[in-house]
């Protein structure tokens, strides 16, 4: 015969405890956090905005400092919002904690929530405060301000849960780098972080539109200056899709255990 | 008394082939300790991660006060603590840190006052604020204790505790688990000490090979288990034993110029000192002499042999 106890249907502790943990990493690592990607995005400002941009014309018919600044937006969150996810799961695989996290009373949908919603504040988090930081370089407009805050959660949401798959993936740390170094940042860079692909030769056009980052960056500049490479329902159909693929394949680990449990 | 945990036909293969469990039941009661011998790779380890929710079982079930770990998984993990074999902690947090996170996970609310207590009565209080990384071995150990015990849990598992410590902090753990045990936690333990299993546990349960072999109160398993030899250097070889010294378990070694005397443990001694008495009248004479006592791996051996 069994002891009636109940649990809590959700357990706000346990999520709690890992978001705390998380964002208590997040300030012991600030200097690699949010300091280097903030140093880092400055620089691009200072170069392709203020010294080249000064020579260039406007693109849209905004100010070619001004336009970047969505896409190195971008840039900034696609590759912090994957090494934050990645190394928040693959750590504790590697350390061996990950033992207490698969022993204790929290559901698969509580984990991600708790590792996937503390990357995704850094993530956000430093987008604004690059958004800060560019507005002391270039004038800036945000046309619409719900959306860029929608497509900036969306985006940090779905490049986490990425993220958080590429951690449960590797087996190393070479690995938990591949995709960000190799895939994710040479795709950011083609897909109009610094230039409208409407620049590009026909060909090289229709081949960026095979690209998925176009449709991201694409959206997230369409909700500064109103003008977008491709339709804003298409960019947010896209990054919702990314969103659900991602979901889907997190929901696929726990259900199979894959690389968590034996 | 009714079974805490109830083990049926618990087996488990891992991906690689390896069959780590194979067809275990086994009862655990309510505020026993209960120790789980067994030499390396014997199983020890999934049987616990099974129960505790980290290794899949490949069939049968467990049930923890009558609740299936997999389906009412939150009622079982609420309720059981575990200390790994490994010393794996955040190098970087401190054991206040570490001890809040683990309550927290473990779905309870903030009780400062129940950490400290433990804290305290693991010595850690005073370095609470210590980062982990810089406690000796002994001492990362307490911590992952007081991790396990942050959440109050009614059944703990420790797993090899007193691996590698020295003998102050074995002794302070022993008497840690007493005092849980007093408190009506049911522990269950894993060691490859008999003397710790003789020191504290109610029963005993042998695992090798994956199969449970040996379950029983543990004044009985040590009488099986502790068996105790003495051997004699004799000036002369033997060719046969004599019949005058058929009253003890003899045997002859090396051409006969070694005789063993196997006897428990728990046998009173006298029968050294009377076997010495007989052999000095039948004008045995030996050189030398030396006892031993047969280690826990050998019996398990032994054990796994007669059941091979």
């Amino acid at each position: 015969m069994s002891t009636a106890i109940r649990f809590p249907a959700f357990n706000r502790h346990g999520v709690l405890a890992i978001y705390r943990f998380e964002m208590a990493r997040f300030r012991r690592t600030l200097w690699q956090s949010l300091v280097t990607p903030v140093i880092t995005t400055s620089l691009y400002f200072v170069v392709f905005g203020t010294a080249i941009g000064s020579r260039m014309g406007e693109v849209d018919a905004v100010p070619y400092g001004a336009f970047i600044v969505p896409g190195l937006i971008m840039l900034a969150i696609f590759t912090e919002s994957l090494n934050n996810a990645s190394f928040g799961i693959y750590l504790p695989r590697f350390t061996g904690t990950i033992y207490e996290v698969l022993s204790a009373p929290v559901s698969a949908l509580e984990i991600v929530l708790a590792y996937v919603g503390a990357a995704a504040t850094k993530s956000v988090l430093l987008g604004l405060i690059i958004l800060a930081t560019a507005n002391v370089f270039v004038p800036l407009q945000i046309v619409h301000p719900a959306w860029m805050i929608a497509f900036l959660v969306l985006t940090a949401t779905t490049f986490c849960l990425f993220g958080f798959i590429i951690g449960v993936w590797a087996k190393g740390f070479e690995q938990l780098q591949f995709i960000p170094m190799l895939i994710i940042t040479p795709l950011a860079f083609l897909g109009g972080a610094f230039y409208s692909i409407d620049m590009l030769p026909p060909a090289w056009r229709t081949a960026s539109l095979f690209n998925p980052v176009v449709y991201l960056i694409s959206g997230f500049r369409w909700s500064f200056y109103g003008t977008s490479d491709v339709g804003v329902g298409v960019s947010l159909a896209a990054t919702l899709g990314f969103f659900l693929v991602c979901l889907a394949v997190v929901v696929w680990i726990f259900k199979t255990g894959y690389r968590l449990k034996s | 008394m009714a079974p805490i945990i109830s083990i049926a036909k618990l087996t488990k293969t891992y991906a690689s082939g390896l069959r780590a469990l194979e067809n275990v039941d086994l009862e655990i009661r309510k505020g026993e300790i209960f120790a789980l011998l067994g030499p390396n790779g014997a199983g020890k380890t999934t049987l616990i991660n099974v129960v505790c929710g980290i290794v899949t079982p490949t069939s049968g079930t467990v049930r923890v006060d009558g609740h299936d770990i997999q389906r009412d998984y939150r009622v079982t993990r609420s309720r059981i603590g575990l200390v790994p074999q490994e010393l794996h902690t955040d190098m970087f947090e401190t054991p206040w840190g570490t001890v809040s996170f683990s309550r927290g996970l473990f779905g309870r609310p903030p009780d400062p006052a129940h950490l400290e207590r433990v804290l305290r009565d693991l010595s850690l209080w005073d370095k609470r604020h210590d980062k982990i990384m810089t406690l000796s071995g002994g001492m990362k150990r307490r911590v992952l204790i007081a991790k396990a015990l942050a959440h109050e849990p009614e059944i703990l598992f420790l797993d090899e505790p007193t691996a590698g410590v020295d003998v102050e902090l074995r002794r302070d753990m022993w008497a840690l688990v007493r005092g849980l045990r007093a408190s009506g936690v049911t522990i269950i333990l894993t060691t490859h000490y008999i003397d710790e299993a003789e020191e504290m546990a109610d029963r005993i349960g042998v695992i090798s090979r994956g199969r449970l072999i040996v379950v029983e109160e543990k004044t009985a398993l040590m009488k099986k288990l502790g068996k105790k030899q003495l051997t004699l250097h004799l000036q002369e070889p033997l060719a046969e034993i004599p019949a005058a010294l058929g009253d003890w378990r003899l045997e002859l070694k090396n051409g006969g110029s070694e005789l063993d005397y196997t006897f428990d443990a728990g046998e009173s001694r006298a029968g050294i000192a009377s076997l010495l008495r007989r052999m000095g009248e039948l004008g045995i004479v030996y050189k030398d002499l030396n006892t031993s006592q047969s280690s826990l791996e050998d019996i398990f051996v032994s054990l796994v042999s007669e059941r091979a």
